[in-house]
């Protein structure tokens, strides 16, 4: 038993049903109870869908235990066969219908429908959503896709993508761009958009391109070995990796590429003198392990950020997250528990946090800006505009959404400058926000965030600041005081000082300066 | 009253009765509003990943500021030994409570999976208590898919409270219902200008505000979900007062004429004390009715609000109802506001959303009520809906809040003729 507030990812069946519900002429019969029908809100509130998702619920109820449940899962079979006529149907249990075992999946192939009928074990109390996608999609194309005769052209699969998923509906675009701009064609899309009968085709493409190793690596891997596709490993997104991937392709295909990246703008952008204050920014990045992957990177090689702390919310990609932090020379936090990630980022004070929507509030709390790079999704992350984060599109939108949060380089001076103006002092945040809120200053009143702690007495292990050092550090940007505070007190204990006069603090400031 | 009574009523209809898939929330997404309402408790569901991941989507929002709930998740060992998942639970409450000792009232709620698993809430309860015992109190009650339905969640959390009420003789009024702060304190305001006294509320905003009940109070509901919690205090010899619900202005009259009534306060009392807010309400409503006189309206069942609103919607803004449907049909409870609407509209109770869709889309009212897994997809089909838990989560009740009431019914119409004129670029779902 594990006391949860907030969850990244929900119970497999979850997975199950943004597999279905980024297909078409799908339909997923769940054996659920009545409330489980919550998950359609998801989709039709966040992402904005206009369908309902394929998806019939068995809604069996108290007094039905231990007499129909069964009968009504084949009703609801039935129902869904004759109502929906598609092309297949999944069948599986949520959580509370795995414990009353009826197997809905020998109940479904009893019943003799002429469609392919395709059981799913998602255990819920042992896996997640993510786990729900991958097993799901491999499942169906275990089930569908033969091999066959290759495409005349040379073409791929993109896989990977699903419904609800972080930007999927905008990386699908730009990287069949992509593709088409390397000389490869796409020849299906799957899970998202593809039907039962599309998944049939898989096996004419050469190769896979893995878009999201969360949602399809089984899936990859079973072709490789059944249909002996290659897959790609590089996820394009960043500079870098766009350009790896392109290499890639071109040593999988023999085609020698020649890519069109005249809207790439992020290295000039990154370059421009504007820039600057970008250098050495310490983030914090954390997400699924794809995106933190790729955010890496991006943050180091093509932002110039220091990158602190690094750290993935899904097991599966606990291996991959612990050798990069290895290589980075940073610890990796692979956790689900966001007041465990609230606690990291709260020792690691960095002055950005790349994440997810809980970091974006962990960050309001800290007062640590944040710009989100990972599901779990929130209504604001299917934008109405193209928002891509793969390819040379997906880059610039990377530096666009980064930077955003940040407070831009000359009023990070303004502000340091014109610190006590009523309406441009540090307390008000980036003047370009919503947010941005002047109010008038009083010298003598303390900030409501700080509660001046009862002093506790110099100790071995403790350092207290005298008042006169205290005033000083709210003299600093709040953008940067953290980090003065956090050296300055990491100073002090090195040298077995436990006062932290004004000296202490440029003492300290000297120090730390490069 | 008896103006705006129909000759026939709908309390005798035979009801459509039906069974299948509900597009419905379980009664976990109660604690959504609840954890608001009562300040020194918390709701800690036992439960699996689904219903953490139901919270964390109902409430469409996360409210990270520490929320007063969580989900203790069970987990495969859990499953294998119910000893264990006892001393496990014990663990996580002991550790809760260590953390946040502002906390004096815990709620352990049961899901779908512990009810399955017969994880004997009510016993850990009680052993929970003795050891908290005087710090916390410990109560139980089940917000489970398999027993509940979305708001028969407050109405499982109200009546857990109501067998360790202390005994009291005292002749008193009690009000029923989870509300908005703002609402409770214009409805006290008002049975206070009555004469009616004392007046005590269920749930108290803090456990020490509670005060004992007996075969002296009488009790009026705010709420139409409210049945076991009814049960519950009929139960201890409280007595119920029969009334409409309080929304719009007849509603709320009505209500607090009911109660006055059993006070022995006569009618002219009421008229006089609310003459003001009155004269407010219906010019509010008057506004907004202007847009919703003559349309029709279809609801989906939701949250058992949907009689007492089609009550006002039909009599108090010019509307007909096409089909009220409804989880649950109360008719001790909901019996004054059926008598209200005049017959006509199909009453469902339950659902099989295939079949309820299809009347809707065949009958094309010109407002659906519905959930949020619904409203995206009917409007696409051209509906205009209006989502049933913005109902649950906004001050819609007496008064002063009549106009903003019919005004949820009447935004969604507004914006359909702001924006007719712009065609979707997307093709019209099939």
């Amino acid at each position: 038993m594990k006391l949860t507030v907030w969850t990244y990812e929900g119970p497999p069946h979850i997975g199950a049903m943004r597999v279905a519900t980024g297909m078409k002429g799908l339909h997923y019969v769940l054996h659920a109870p009545q409330g489980d029908t919550y998950a359609d809100l998801l989709f039709t509130m966040i992402e904005r869908r206009d369908h309902r998702p394929p998806v019939s619920y068995t809604t069996f109820q108290a007094r039905d235990l231990g007499s129909d449940t069964a009968d009504l899962f084949k009703q609801s079979c039935r129902d869904a066969y004759e109502r929906f006529k598609p092309e297949a149907i999944i069948v599986g249990a949520s959580c509370t219908a795995e414990l009353i075992q009826d197997d809905p999946g020998g109940l479904a192939e009893t019943m003799g429908l002429p469609i392919p009928v395709i059981p799913l074990e998602l255990p819920s109390y042992q896996r997640k959503e993510n786990f729900g996608c991958d097993e799901t999609f491999f499942q169906l194309v275990r089930a569908l896709a033969k091999p066959m005769e290759r495409s005349a052209r040379i073409s791929c699969n993109i896989i990977g993508p699903t419904g609800l998923g972080f930007r999927h509906r905008d990386d699908v675009q730009e990287l069949t761009a992509l593709l088409y701009d390397i000389g490869v064609e796409v020849n299906v899309v799957a899970p998202m958009g593809a039907t039962p009968t599309d998944l049939t085709r898989l096996g004419a493409a050469h190769f896979n391109v893995l878009l999201y190793p969360e949602t399809a690596e089984a899936a990859a891997r079973y072709m490789q070995r059944e249909l002996g596709q290659p897959y790609t490993k590089t996820v394009p997104i960043g500079v870098g990796a766009t350009r790896d991937f392109i290499a890639e392709v071109a040593e999988l295909t023999g085609l020698l590429p020649d890519v069109d990246d005249s809207r790439l703008r992020l290295p000039w952008w990154s370059k421009s003198v504007d820039s600057t204050y970008l250098t050495g920014k310490r983030v914090f990045v954390f997400g699924d392990g794809t995106h933190v992957r790729a955010a890496t990177r991006v943050a180091r090689e093509e932002m110039g950020f220091e990158v602190v702390g690094i750290g993935c919310y899904n097991r599966e990609m606990a291996r991959d997250i612990r050798g990069l932090a290895k290589e980075i020379g940073v610890e990796a936090l692979i956790t689900d528990d966001y007041l465990e990630v609230e606690q990291t980022i709260e020792a690691l004070a960095p002055e950005m946090i790349l994440g997810t929507q809980m970091e974006r509030h962990i960050g309001k709390r800290l007062g640590i800006p944040c710009a989100v790079i990972s599901a779990p999704v929130h209504v604001q992350d299917f934008p109405a505009r193209y928002s891509p984060q793969v390819g040379f599109e997906g880059a610039n939108v990377l530096f666009d959404t980064w930077i955003h949060p940040l407070v831009m380089g000359l009023e990070e001076h303004l502000l340091a400058m014109f610190r006590e103006d009523f309406e441009f002092h540090d307390a008000a945040g980036p003047s370009h926000h919503g947010g941005h809120a002047p109010k008038a200053i009083h010298a003598d009143e303390p900030e409501p965030e700080q509660a001046p702690a009862p002093p506790a007495p110099a100790s071995e292990d403790n350092v207290i600041w005298l008042a006169p050092a205290e005033k000083e550090l709210k003299k600093i940007p709040f953008f940067v005081r953290g980090k003065a505070k956090r050296n300055t007190e990491k100073y002090a204990v090195e040298r077995g000082v436990h006062e932290i006069s004004v000296d202490t603090l440029y003492e300290a400031k000297a120090h730390y300066a490069r | 009253m008896n103006d705006m009574t129909p000759s026939k009523g709908c309390r005798d209809v035979p009801v459509l009765k039906e069974r299948g898939q509900r597009e419905v929330f379980c009664g976990l997404t109660g604690i959504i509003w609840l954890h608001r309402k009562m300040q020194d408790a918390f709701f800690l569901v036992v439960g699996s990943r689904t219903c953490a991941h139901l919270l964390q989507s109902a409430a469409g929002v996360m409210i990270f500021a520490e929320p007063r709930f969580g989900t203790a998740i069970l987990e495969e060992k859990d499953l294998a030994g119910l000893a264990d998942a006892h001393e496990e639970l014990d663990r996580e409450v002991a550790r809760l409570l260590s953390r946040r000792p502002d906390i004096k009232q815990l709620f352990l709620v049961g899901s779908c999976p512990s009810e399955v698993i017969k994880l004997d809430l009510a016993r850990a309860a009680e052993r929970l208590s003795q050891v908290h015992f005087p710090d916390v109190r410990v109560l139980n009650y089940s917000g489970s898919g398999i027993e509940t339905t979305f708001t028969q969640g407050e109405d499982a959390a109200l009546a857990s409270m109501v067998p360790v009420l202390e005994q009291s003789d005292e002749r008193q009024l009690l009000v029923v219902g989870a509300l908005p702060d703002v609402v409770e304190d214009q409805a006290l305001g008002l049975l206070e200008q009555i004469g009616i006294s004392p007046v005590r509320v269920l749930p108290a905003k803090r456990a020490m505000d509670e005060h004992g009940i007996g075969e002296n109070t009488v009790f009026a509901l705010t709420q139409p979900f409210l049945g076991d919690t009814h049960a519950a205090l009929e139960r201890r010899g409280a007595r119920h007062i029969p009334a409409p619900f309080p929304f719009g202005e007849h509603g709320t009259t009505a209500w607090l004429k009911a109660i006055a009534a059993e006070f022995g306060i006569a009618d002219e009392v009421v008229d006089r004390v609310t003459e003001a807010p009155r004269a407010r309400a219906r010019k509010a409503i008057a506004t907004q009715a202007a847009e919703l006189q003559g349309k029709s309206v279809f609801f989906f069942p939701d949250s058992q609000l949907e009689i007492p609103l089609a009550r006002f919607l039909t009599t108090e803004c010019g509307m007909s109802a096409v089909e009220i449907g409804t989880p649950f049909l109360h008719q001790t409870l909901v019996g004054p506001d059926l008598d209200l609407i005049a017959q006509g509209p199909v009453i469902s109770e339950g659902q099989d959303v295939d079949l309820q869709l299809d009347r809707a889309l065949d009958a094309r009212p010109d407002i659906t009520v519905c959930g949020l897994g619904l409203a995206n997809p009917l409007e696409a089909h051209g509906l205009t809906t209006k989502w049933a838990i913005e109902l649950v989560f906004t001050p819609v009740h007496f008064y002063e809040q009549a106009g903003d009431l019919a005004g949820l019914f009447s935004r969604p119409l507004r914006r359909k003729e702001l924006l007719k004129g712009m065609p979707n670029r997307l093709e019209a779902a099939e």
